[in-house]
């Protein structure tokens, strides 16, 4: 009897053994394999939106090649810019096209690799189906506060917005509200997945997410006649977005290049889908 | 007798270690956090911080609104939590105390168990929409409605306490005044809970400091507007709530900063509020213990 229980306990640690070593076989699998044999580091600063894409790309990477070591920090666009500028880092992301004068100033290279759109949404059964820009304007500065007066039904309007770190809000903010206020009464919520969950509830909520988190349960807003879909986002005819940048100075070495190609790639694109982003092609 | 000796010495100098360790760990939290803020002392960074308006567009990082709301929040939450509390505490301890009262004890312990998010998962289905009906201008993401669940949430600890508290009392207390022909109830109001009163203290404290401490619930159920906690279906911020919302935010940026303002505010918070309790609840213990001595001489004749 002992021994029979001996003999169970080394299989189960061999199947477990064998579990684990599938597990991170299968996390080395396709283009992780393309570092093979490399070593060095990789530094990344710069944009918040970008850093859990860049986290997991970093993690799958560091994973299968263990001498690789990729560091990833965040300080926003401009940090990003000055960081990868100045030397100090590998590779500097922002959350918007480099100017002329960066360009010229440092020998900037940029690769952009995904989308990020942002809809405005609200209750499925809210009769608003399409709202102005300069509607949704005056409704998020708070002079607007009854769906009356914008088509809808007698009622308050319910203000939901995202929190001073998130990438969603720098784009709503930035391209739709022109860097408007926002009022102070708003609620704010912590994710595009609380935000969904606030406006589902509420029939008299106004909110906005990301392009790729919204789905059936709350209402896309026709924006000044253009629908918030995929595929108005990548063609440009809807004007709530901006390109995801990986930016280098002059031509990167081998290592950097070969991630930045791993974030372009079919998995690289997978993990920024993920996250809520929308593929380039 | 030399065997026993060098493991208790052992044992001596792990727990004496481990004191200075807790002790230190808190000392070296307060003292970084003031250091995290020194950087506000200069220019009119603390003017800034300590304002009314939060608004990081223009430049206003003014935390005293989320002061306002953790206040208001923990204050409402024991508010509406204690009584309750203590009703239960009577219930289990003078008025029944057989399987049922082991029942409601068991049930207490396994509602300290309940992990936060989910009071505030079943809230946002269960509780928002119904507070949201309750008044036209709110949207139930609340003040009412984030002080209700942390009312559930604390309530087991103050219970817990208060109970341990009255169990431990001198049994000649009850039987006595039974023996006077009191009621259950008579009981409770006029010897127990004034010879408990120490312990009943303590569980306030207890349920104060978990409430203002409280991040998940504030942050999925108040609204998180950055406003004076004005009524009580208005969307406010706690401190807590403000950190975490903030704390992702650009390092470089004053709003960053403001985090550790808002934490240092929390720290003297909680530990103002211990004090001054701490203060009343030995005035109060000392009439309590009188009251309890007059009781116990007005027995004895």
């Amino acid at each position: 009897m002992k021994t029979d229980t001996r003999y169970r306990w080394i299989l189960y640690f061999t199947v477990a053994m064998m579990v684990v070593a599938a597990s991170s076989g299968m996390v080395s699998a396709a283009s992780v394999d393309s570092f093979a044999g490399m070593e060095g580091t990789i530094s990344i600063a710069g944009g918040t939106a970008h850093i859990p894409v860049m986290n997991d790309a970093a993690k799958a990477v560091m994973t299968a090649h263990p001498k690789i070591r990729i560091t990833v920090e965040g300080g926003g666009s401009g940090i990003g810019v000055q960081k990868v500028g100045e030397g100090l880092v590998d590779i500097g992301n922002t959350g918007r096209p480099l100017s002329k004068e960066e360009i010229a100033k440092y020998g900037l290279q940029s690769y952009a690799f995904a989308l990020d759109g942002v809809a405005v949404v609200i209750h499925p059964e809210n009769p608003v189906s399409g709202l102005s820009a300069q509607q949704v304007r005056d409704i998020f500065a708070g002079s607007v506060t009854n769906w009356k007066e914008v088509g809808g039904k007698d009622g308050a309007i319910h203000l939901f917005t995202r929190d001073e770190a998130s990438g969603t809000r720098e784009v709503f903010w930035g391209n739709l509200l022109n860097k408007g206020a926002i009022a102070s009464s708003a609620n704010v919520v912590a994710s595009n997945g609380a935000m969904k969950v606030a406006v589902a509830q509420d029939k008299a909520a106004i909110g906005y997410a990301g392009i790729g988190h919204v789905d059936k349960s709350v209402k896309a807003v026709i924006l000044d006649g253009v629908m918030p879909s995929q595929e108005n986002a990548m063609n440009g005819t809807y004007p709530v977005t901006r390109k995801l940048y990986m930016n280098t100075k002059g031509e990167p070495g081998k290592l950097v290049k070969t991630f930045i190609d791993y974030i372009l790639g079919p998995e690289g694109t997978a993990l920024s889908q993920k996250h809520g982003y929308l593929p380039l092609q | 007798m030399l065997k026993i000796n060098p493991p208790e010495k052992w044992i001596e100098t792990g727990l004496f270690m481990a004191a200075v360790v807790s002790a230190v760990a808190i000392v070296s939290i307060l003292l970084l956090l003031i250091y995290f803020c020194l950087p506000l002392f200069s220019g009119n960074g603390l003017s800034r911080v300590f304002s009314w308006r939060w608004q990081p567009i223009d430049g206003q990082f003014g935390i005293l609104p989320m002061c306002a709301g953790s206040l208001a929040l923990s204050i409402l939450a024991l508010g509406i939590a204690f009584p309750p509390a203590i009703g239960i505490c009577t219930l289990v301890h003078v008025l029944s105390r057989g399987v049922f009262a082991r029942i409601v004890l068991i049930l207490t312990h396994f509602m300290t168990g309940i992990p936060t998010v989910i009071y505030g998962f079943v809230s946002v289905f269960v509780l928002v929409p119904r507070i949201r009906s309750l008044s036209e201008a709110g949207t139930g993401f609340s003040l009412l409605t984030a002080a209700i669940t942390l009312a559930i949430l604390i309530l087991p600890t103050i219970v817990l306490v208060c109970y341990t508290r009255l169990e431990q009392l001198d049994p000649v207390l009850r039987l006595a005044s039974a023996a006077m022909g009191f009621t259950p109830i008579q009981q409770m109001r006029h010897v127990l809970m004034p010879a408990a009163t120490k312990g009943v203290a303590a569980a306030a404290i207890l349920g104060l400091g978990r409430a203002m401490g409280d991040t998940l619930i504030s942050l999925m159920l108040a609204g998180n507007a950055a406003q004076f906690p004005g009524s009580l279906f208005t969307s406010f911020r706690s401190l807590t709530a403000h950190i975490g919302l903030v704390v992702a935010t650009d390092s470089q940026s004053l709003a960053y900063q403001s985090v550790f303002a808002a934490g240092l505010v929390l720290f003297l918070l909680v530990a103002a509020l211990n004090l001054i309790i701490r203060k009343t609840d030995n005035r109060i213990t000392a009439n309590a213990f009188l009251r309890v001595q007059e009781t116990r001489h007005e027995q004895n004749f």
